[in-house]
């Protein structure tokens, strides 16, 4: 026997990811291979260890959890305590026990190469088992009903294990131990084909070949996947996407695209490395990819894809391709099935959240689908896919749902540490809410835009199930400032203390956030619309944070919307604007006929042109606006490129796109006052965007031209600041050439830029910024409360 | 017009104008009017007309101040009886003007059936007013036993307007911002208590009424939904709205269901009055209709009006602030 004297017993309480990744398998597996004995446990704080051996081992054995951990566990804290010997025998897993509830519910994770590798080996018994997974992948948040995480809280648990599987969950040693959602063709969930009535028309594998054939046949097919219903289609096949546009009301927006393997993406799309790290990550998202169809790109012996390439109808105009590689069993099958990309969207009626239930849409998608391929695993929740790109080198979560959520974000603690459990209730459209019970932030997926009943009601069920999955209590209610969002209202009826957080200020926060930034640093906060402390509309704001405050410390020269919403669906209108404000900055240009050569003025008839003027002259519903991302609209709709748009952000993205190959330092002028704050003069840069249009400059020259002066003007009000760390938050910085290139030059100059990675930059990171706000303490951020 | 604060002008301009145009002239009191009322249940309300333009297509601010004050009695199923009206006029307002919109005024209440009993003048100096003011006061009889109103609405009652909407929002505009639309828009000003009677003499249980005046249909959807703790839908698809008013609210920015009408109001009935309802209702206008129903009950505060959009998806009929500003991206 070890040396008695020498022994002890170590208890460790590990905080973090920790649950639903295999930990106590490894723990059991570690503790065994050292010799030690004792026991582990699940509680919903975290695992409980205790361990006794020789000191050395013991050490050795915190050294290794720590350096050895599963590869989707985070640990976030470990407690230690040494304790006198309490004369263990045998190391064994122990029953999971409840508490508070600060353990992390994980994501989903995409199908593991082991299981990857079992579904398609004929002589395994999951060969060709959709719902086939392991303590390494498979369902996690969209199957949890309750903490802690076990089969009992999951929607798995009206299936019961068949012996093999009840061995496999049982065995310390198996990759299935406590695998909570694991199945085999016995026991667990099957599939089944559903016409329109809802009839089954086939069950089990004989379901997903005939889906398989009904999408070669260009039908349009409902699945029910992991998170919801995508809405399929065979991605070569013109006729079935514009099929598909025309169902789902749809007319521009780009559809992404799964494919059934990385090589065919090579062969269609630029991959950088990162990228191809993403696409194969567990996270598995959407990623954008520069499609390249060009043939010096494509190698002339890749054979072509098998009956030809990605319809032009999948993004149309769009350089970009959003593609994602198969994340389930059920997926990999279908796709290795097919074997070509197929397009897999969203399964909802225009605006609302993704429908979960089979028989919710059979009735919602009865006009859209031609067949359903469903199954009988319930969905807890609905989680969109996710979408990214890379951005100067980096990951930039776009929408973030499925992979990420609800994955907390570490905050500093704040000081004084007011401990007040905060609920934020986010923004309008891309909205998300987070709960705060510091330092852990947890954001929620992607809930959509708050304009329908069925959102709104998916916005408050998310709040329900996260306060009732960490039993939390909210004391105090974060929002937006603007009156008439949907949350904001909703947070003012929630009879508790209210704060409201000026949208652009929450960007930043949100971004600072995320880095783990403190004060002072400069936030160019630039994105469409968001409400501003002076009752108008903001977009084009720099913040100034330090430690005691924030200040609006610059913005654009405002210019009016005539219609307001309206003028936000057509660019057109936004130009006239611009074109108005010119003039009232200088009037010797009203003989010119300023509006008389631009392609905006044949989109409108003369009685039109005049109402929309008189609205301007008049201050009519035509409120005033900072914001750069109306400004690309206007500049879109002068430059003839968009009048009007389909979707949100349309006229901006077509004007980055346009810049091309296109290579320039060169700029526009610009000035800015110097007052306080100051204001940024666009007018100059418009003026000459105008001659430029009729001196037939090329487009893609005035895009970047354009572009660069954005760039040149962060430069310049940069210079005015003692501070070296720079933010650069909002939609806006979706745009590639405006962030790589601000981020390129401002670190020519030795400043820190900071751009989104985790957190989206458009609106879904505002509820993350919200709860920032609300945890400051309350003395110093006298703006805050409007 | 320069008649001084009170006095002998004042007493002059009554005589002159007033007393000959409101019929009741011999009766006017100079202090007040003793009214005797055939019951003891009695609606009385009051409101007053600020407007600029005072003239536009379809009315002015004299016909408005009756019809609006008659719809108030009106929409607690009063038979409206008696009108009261205080002027306060601006120093230099033409003669000519006023005259003409005292005339208005009788006309519209001989129209609605109530009279104007007793009133008074006030001048204010120049710059101190707008032109003119109008506050007038009503009183009505309830002849029925119904409860109209927001507590007697009911899950499944079946909501009615009584003819297209939007012209009035869309007409003010007009004029007073001097906006040219392909057509001349003319306001719906309309006294509604005579339709609001018929629709009692017929036996139809309504539960609620209300004008739809300031903040159009939604508001009033909203407000309703909000103290009768209901949920509402309607369906946008079988509103009526004038091409000229839906092409105007298109130019303009607005949603034609936030936009006002001085002579539309929503009926809530149970649904075996609605055939009735819906007869009369149509019979003095066609395009009066069935928009939708009481869905539920709620104890929310917001998100409790739903519509069935034209295209795809219903979307949350909000409440919003004063000012519409954007809120997409
Ligand atoms: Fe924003
Ligand atoms: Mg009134
Ligand atoms: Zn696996
Ligand atoms: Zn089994």
């Amino acid at each position: 026997m070890a040396d008695q004297t020498n022994r002890q017993r170590l208890s460790l309480i590990i905080r973090g990811a920790v649950q639903g990744v295999g930990f106590r398998p490894f723990i059991y597996r570690l503790a065994t291979e050292l010799a030690l004995v004792g026991w582990v446990n699940n509680s919903s704080v975290g695992v409980f260890i205790e361990v006794e051996g020789n000191r050395n081992t013991l050490e050795s054995f915190l050294e290794r959890v720590q350096r050895e951990k599963p590869p989707r566990s985070q640990i976030h804290t470990i407690e230690t305590q040494w304790l006198d010997l309490s004369g263990y025998t045998t190391f064994e897993i122990r029953h999971s026990v409840s508490g508070e509830k600060t353990a992390v519910v994980l994501p989903d994770l995409a199908t593991c190469p082991d299981c990857f590798r079992e579904i398609f080996d004929p002589h395994n018994r999951r060969y060709r088992y959709p719902f086939t997974n392991c303590t390494n992948c498979g369902p996690r948040y969209t199957i949890i009903e309750a903490l802690p995480y076990d089969r009992c809280n999951t929607t798995m648990k009206g299936f019961k294990m068949c012996p093999q599987c009840q061995a496999e969950y049982e065995n310390p040693l198996d990759r299935r131990f406590h695998a909570q959602p694991n199945a085999c063709p016995v026991c667990g969930p099957h599939l089944e084909l559903w016409n329109l009535q809802g009839e089954v028309l086939a069950a089990g594998d004989r379901a997903l070949i005939a889906a398989a054939n009904a999408i070669r046949e260009g039908k349009i097919v409902a699945i029910k996947g992991l998170g919801g219903f995508h809405l399929v289609v065979d991605a070569r096949n013109s006729a079935a996407v514009a099929e598909l546009r025309k169902r789902k009301g749809r007319p521009d927006k780009p559809f992404a695209v799964m494919y059934p393997g990385l090589d065919l993406v090579k062969e269609q799309c630029q991959v950088t490395p990162t990228e191809e790290e993403l696409l194969q990550s567990a996270e598995c998202p959407i990623v954008l990819l520069k499609f390249d169809l060009s043939p010096n790109f494509r190698s002339p012996l890749t054979p072509l894809m098998k009956g030809g390439t990605i319809s032009s109808e999948v993004a149309p105009g769009n350089p970009y391709l959003g593609v994602m590689l198969p994340y389930t069993p059920l997926h990999h099958l279908l796709m290795r099935e097919l074997g070509f990309p197929m397009v897999a969207t969203s399964g909802n009626v225009s605006d609302e959240p993704i429908c979960v239930d089979e028989l919710e849409a059979l009735q919602k998608l009865n006009q859209i689908a031609d067949v359903f391929l469903v199954h009988n695993r319930p969905i807890a929740r609905p989680v969109d896919d996710s979408v990214v790109r890379t951005m100067g080198g980096r990951e930039m979560v776009l929408r973030r749902a499925r992979g990420y959520a609800p994955f907390p974000i570490i905050i500093p603690s704040p000081t004084p540490s007011p401990l007040t459990p905060v609920l934020a209730v986010g923004g309008h459209l891309k909205n998300t809410i987070a709960i705060a019970r510091p330092p852990q932030v947890f954001l929620s997926q992607h809930i959509g835009d708050l304009e329908t009943p069925a959102a709104f009601n998916y916005f408050q069920q998310v709040m329900t199930s996260l306060r009732e999955l960490y039993e939390f209590e909210p004391e105090l209610v974060a929002c937006d400032a603007h009156p008439d969002y949907i949350s904001s209202q909703f947070a003012a009826s929630q009879n508790l203390p209210l704060i409201k957080v000026q949208h652009h200020y929450a960007h930043v926060l949100s971004c600072m956030a995320e880095h783990g930034l403190e004060p002072p640093v400069l936030g160019v906060a630039w994105d469409g619309t968001g409400y501003g402390e002076d009752e108008t509309i903001w977009g084009g704001e720099f913040i100034y944070i330090s430690e005691e405050t924030y200040q609006r410390v610059a913005h654009f020269r405002p210019w009016q919307l005539p219609g307001g919403e309206q003028a936000v669906k057509e660019p057109r209108r936004i130009a006239l604007g611009l074109l108005e404000e010119l003039l009232i900055l200088n009037p010797v240009l009203e003989g010119r006929g300023l509006i008389n050569n631009t392609p905006l003025e044949q989109t409108f008839t003369p009685q039109e042109l005049f109402l929309l003027k008189t609205m301007l002259k008049k201050g009519l519903n035509s409120p005033k606006t900072s914001s750069v991302g109306r400004l690309f609209d206007g500049v879109a709709s002068l430059l003839g490129i968009r009048q009007k748009a389909s979707f949100e952000g349309q006229a901006a993205m077509e004007l980055e796109f346009k810049i091309g190959e296109m290579i320039t330092d060169n700029y526009y002028n610009f000035s800015i006052s110097s007052s306080v704050p100051a204001i940024i003069d666009w007018s100059p840069m418009i003026t000459a965007i105008l001659k430029d249009v009729s001196d037939e400059l090329p487009l893609p020259e005035i895009c970047a031209k354009f572009h660069n002066t954005l760039v040149k003007i962060i430069l310049e009000i940069a210079k005015s600041f003692p501070c070296h760390q720079i933010i650069l938050t909002g939609g806006c910085f979706q745009n590639r050439y405006l962030t790589e290139r601000t981020i390129d030059q401002l670190q020519q100059q030795n400043y820190c830029p900071y751009w989104h990675q985790q957190i989206p930059p458009n609106d879904g990171g505002l509820a993350l910024g919200q709860v920032i706000a609300a945890l400051k303490p309350r003395v110093s951020i006298n703006h805050q409360e409007v | 017009l320069a008649h001084g604060g009170g006095g002998k002008l004042m007493q002059q301009l009554l005589e002159r104008m007033f007393l000959p145009t409101f019929g009741a002239a011999k009766s006017i009191p100079h202090d007040s009017a003793v009214l005797s009322l055939p019951t003891d249940k009695i609606a009385f309300t009051t409101d007053s007309y600020v407007i600029n333009p005072l003239f536009f297509p379809g009315g002015d601010i004299g016909s408005l101040a009756i019809h609006g004050t008659v719809n108030d009695l009106a929409m607690s199923g009063a038979r409206p009886l008696y009108l009261s009206v205080g002027f306060i006029l601006e120093e230099g307002l033409p003669m000519e003007t006023l005259w003409r919109i005292v005339q208005s005024m009788q006309q519209a209440a001989e129209n609605a059936n109530v009279q104007i009993i007793t009133g008074d003048t006030k001048v204010v100096d120049r710059g101190k007013g707008d032109g003119i003011f109008i506050n007038t006061a009503g009183v009505g009889i309830v002849e029925h036993d119904l409860l109209i109103a927001p507590q007697s609405v009911e899950p499944g009652d079946v909501i009615l307007i009584n003819g297209d909407l939007g012209r009035h929002g869309i007409a003010i505009m007009a004029v007073r911002e001097g906006l040219e639309f392909e057509t001349t828009i003319e306001s719906d000003s309309a006294p509604l208590a005579s339709i609001v009677l018929e629709l009692i003499e017929a036996g139809v249980k309504i539960h609620c009424l209300r004008d739809l005046t300031r903040g159009g249909l939604s508001s009033t959807l909203n407000e309703i939904a909000a103290s009768a703790k209901v949920t509402i839908n309607i369906d946008e698809n079988v509103i009526p709205v004038r091409e000229d008013v839906q092409g105007a609210c298109e130019i303009l920015g607005f949603d034609p269901l936030y936009v006002a009408n001085e002579g539309r109001f929503a009926a809530f009935v149970p649904q075996e009055s609605v055939d009735k309802a819906l007869e009369i209702l149509r019979s003095h206008n066609e395009q009066a209709c069935i928009i939708g129903q009481v869905t539920g009950r709620s104890d929310a505060k917001m998100g409790l009006v739903t519509v069935q959009s034209l295209i795809g998806a219903s979307r949350i009929l909000d409440m919003l602030s004063g000012e519409q500003l954007p809120r997409i991206c």
